[in-house]
């Protein structure tokens, strides 16, 4: 059985001390960081990945894998207890988690988020395992034009089903990939845009970009809105959920898992939209649909268990085709290449340990996760319960030292000031900053492909959709931008996201 | 496009400034890439130059922008939030200041001043501003720094400035 061969290998690198200890910094910092509101992710990602520099890949890659679903589940414990989302796929959690916590059922809600959680986590695992291996394979058949094209699907999906406008969200992505030019072109020697500064000749850090457009923007924004923010902590009595509530949240959790766990391997799809169809599906079977909106245990079961069952399973494309589907995926890429790990088909063959180390310890951080947060909700409470005016200055330094320590450059620190003058320009005119990051990390990618495709074809770009497997996925993203701009499913995403 | 003079309907109406500004960004951006971009070696399809990749990435841009501008001038009725309003130009320049200044300082004064620094400039952001608590949170976090990032990370830091350090 390969598939035993494979864990035993896995069970192996994830079950040493270190390793276990690994996970286990990962899952409590990113927890730690991601419960603070206002802060996404992507900007918890960038802030810590300073923590990871001092380890052995290995080590590195099962800690930051333990900071983002950390970060995951810290953002719901937020959108539960204090009704800010502080991401999209948490938009829907807040519906009904916060109106349980303003029921009193805040301890309940919280459960059936951790618990829905671990089992999705699970599925995911064990899909990622299954997976990966054939997928790999198919992916050695890839050539340059076919990975031009899995970009391209990739690209567009991670527009065409977020919030907000197509066109401008494409704009964002096309704004990314040029900025992911910037540096030295590999194949000619050329240094393109960099105004005669040598610190760019290496490129833009993926860092500075996600700390400036992310972390510093949605400062400014939360010290704009000056509002006192309330935490309805205090009616935590008991986190166990009543046997109605089990009874009700299980078959939940199963759905929402299994969307999860297929959405989550759609280049480009994304957590928010596993989510936001969880939390369609449950409205729709639900015998009792008048109370979601009001607390229904199965509007936070189902959703939590569709976001953390592909946030699993995003890391197939990752893995194996080394193409990250969206942006907080993109940063994991970065963070990996640091690492000195070009994440690809060939990471499953040339490293195993590290391969499949890596997914036995994710299954190992979502019980960590289970364990970790519980019982140590009442510290997260008391997290949540420090007010603003002490918390950004500490998120700032944090923010400073990781984008200075990546390079001892201050230059990226003043450049990373400018993204941040950026972000807050996107903030103010509703453009979507995440699709901007994905293609900011596939610029030189899908321009190397993109050349190599041509060059291979002498010129001929008829390349793109003679090939059969890359006119399918160029056909897939056609669909996709017409699926986003169908006026039945704009009216349905509208009814998700006003509906509070 | 704030507060708008259209006193009579013969001027076009400006449906959705928002829009409007992110368009005219496109253009601009694309536009400045595409300029730069035309000044490398284009090359051929089947041989490409530098230039050409992001040149016509540019000029994409360029039409998206278009695209963007297009709609907002005419098209759909204006939405509630189409506006440009509640810039907060302040905190945004004193949280940008706080990190100009970390990076300035951080070299030539070392880790313990430049967070100092970083941590009281950026509190003065706050609507809740005071003094005392502030110097008390750069006197924790300024601890924190220290321990997590120099001794605990290991990662290389002067402490205190270059000069003392001789």
């Amino acid at each position: 059985m390969e598939f035993l061969d494979h864990l035993a290998i896995g069970l192996e690198t994830a079950l040493s001390l270190h390793n276990l200890l690994y996970a286990f910094a990962g899952c409590l910092l990113g927890t730690l960081i991601g419960v603070l509101p206002g802060l996404g992710p992507l900007a918890t990602i960038a802030m810590l990945l300073p923590f990871t520099y001092g380890l052995p890949p290995v080590g590195a890659l099962i800690m930051l894998a333990g900071i983002y679903y950390g970060a995951a589940y810290g953002g719901s414990t937020t959108a539960i207890l204090v009704n800010l989302p502080g991401e999209t796929s948490s938009v829907v959690t807040v519906i009904d988690g916060h109106q349980m916590a303003r029921k009193g059922k805040a301890g309940a809600a919280l459960a059936a988020a951790a618990i829905g959680s671990f089992f999705a986590g699970c599925v995911g695992v064990l899909m990622l395992a299954l997976f990966a291996a054939p997928l790999t394979r198919f992916a050695f058949k890839f050539g340059p034009a076919e990975y031009f094209s899995l970009m391209a699907v990739g690209l567009v999906g991670a527009v065409s089903l977020a919030s907000g406008s197509v066109v401008k969200s494409i704009g964002m992505i096309v704004f990314g990939l040029l900025l992911g030019l910037v540096g030295i072109d590999v194949a000619s020697g050329v240094t393109r845009f960099t105004f005669g500064f040598p610190e760019l000749w290496e490129g833009i850090d993926f860092i500075v970009v996600a700390v400036g457009i992310f972390a510093f923007s949605e400062i400014v924004g939360s010290l704009e809105q000056r509002e006192h923010r309330k935490a309805y902590t205090s009616e935590i009595t008991t986190l166990w959920p009543t046997r109605e509530d089990i009874r009700r949240m299980t078959p939940a959790i199963l759905r929402g898992s299994s969307i999860g766990a297929f959405v989550g391997i759609l280049p480009g799809a994304g957590l928010s939209l596993a989510s936001f169809f969880a939390y369609s599906l449950e409205r729709k079977v639900s015998r009792r649909p008048d109370e979601f909106g009001h607390g229904a245990i199965e509007g936070v079961a189902g959703p939590e268990s569709a976001n953390n069952a592909a946030a699993q399973t995003a890391f197939i494309p990752t893995l194996t085709l080394g193409i990250p589907g969206s942006a907080t995926m993109a940063l994991m890429l970065g963070a990996m290449i640091i690492h000195n790990i070009q994440p690809g088909p060939q990471v499953m063959t040339s490293n195993p340990d590290l391969f499949w180390g890596l997914i036995v310890s994710m299954w190992i951080g979502n019980l960590m996760l289970v364990i970790l947060n519980l019982p140590l909700i009442g510290i997260w409470v008391q997290l949540l319960k420090v007010p603003y005016r002490v918390l950004y200055p500490a998120i700032l330094m944090f923010c400073c030292i990781g984008v200075y320590s990546v390079s001892y450059s201050t230059f990226d620190l003043f450049m990373a000031a400018g993204f941040g003058v950026l972000g807050y320009l996107f903030h103010k005119l509703a453009c979507e900053p995440a699709p901007l990051m994905l293609g900011f990390v596939l610029g030189p990618m899908l321009e190397e492909n993109f050349r190599r495709a041509l060059v291979l074809s002498d010129g001929d770009f008829s390349v793109f959709v003679t090939r059969p497997i890359s006119l399918v996925l160029l056909l897939i993203a056609v669909a996709l931008v017409v699926f986003s701009v169908l006026p039945s499913l704009k009216k349905q995403r509208a009814v998700v996201f006003t509906e509070e | 496009m704030p507060g708008g003079s259209t006193s009579d309907g013969s001027e076009m109406k400006l449906r959705h400034p928002k829009d409007f500004a992110a368009g005219l960004l496109y253009v601009g951006v694309g536009g400045a890439f595409a300029v730069i971009a035309s000044g490398y070696r284009m090359g051929t399809a089947a041989r490409m130059g530098p230039g050409y990749f992001p040149f016509w990435l540019g000029v994409l841009l360029m039409l998206i922008g278009a695209a963007v501008i297009f709609g907002a001038l005419r098209g759909k009725d204006a939405e509630a939030d189409a506006k440009l309003s509640g810039w907060d130009l302040k905190s945004l320049a004193i949280v940008l200041a706080a990190v100009v200044l970390f990076g300035v300082l951080l070299q030539p004064m070392g880790l313990v001043a430049a967070v100092a620094v970083l941590v009281l400039v950026a509190s003065v952001a706050s609507h809740e501003f005071s003094w005392r608590a502030a110097a008390l949170n750069a006197v924790v976090l300024v601890g924190l720094a220290v321990v997590i990032f120099v001794y605990g990370l290991g990662l290389q830091f002067h402490l205190w400035p270059a000069l003392l350090a001789g």
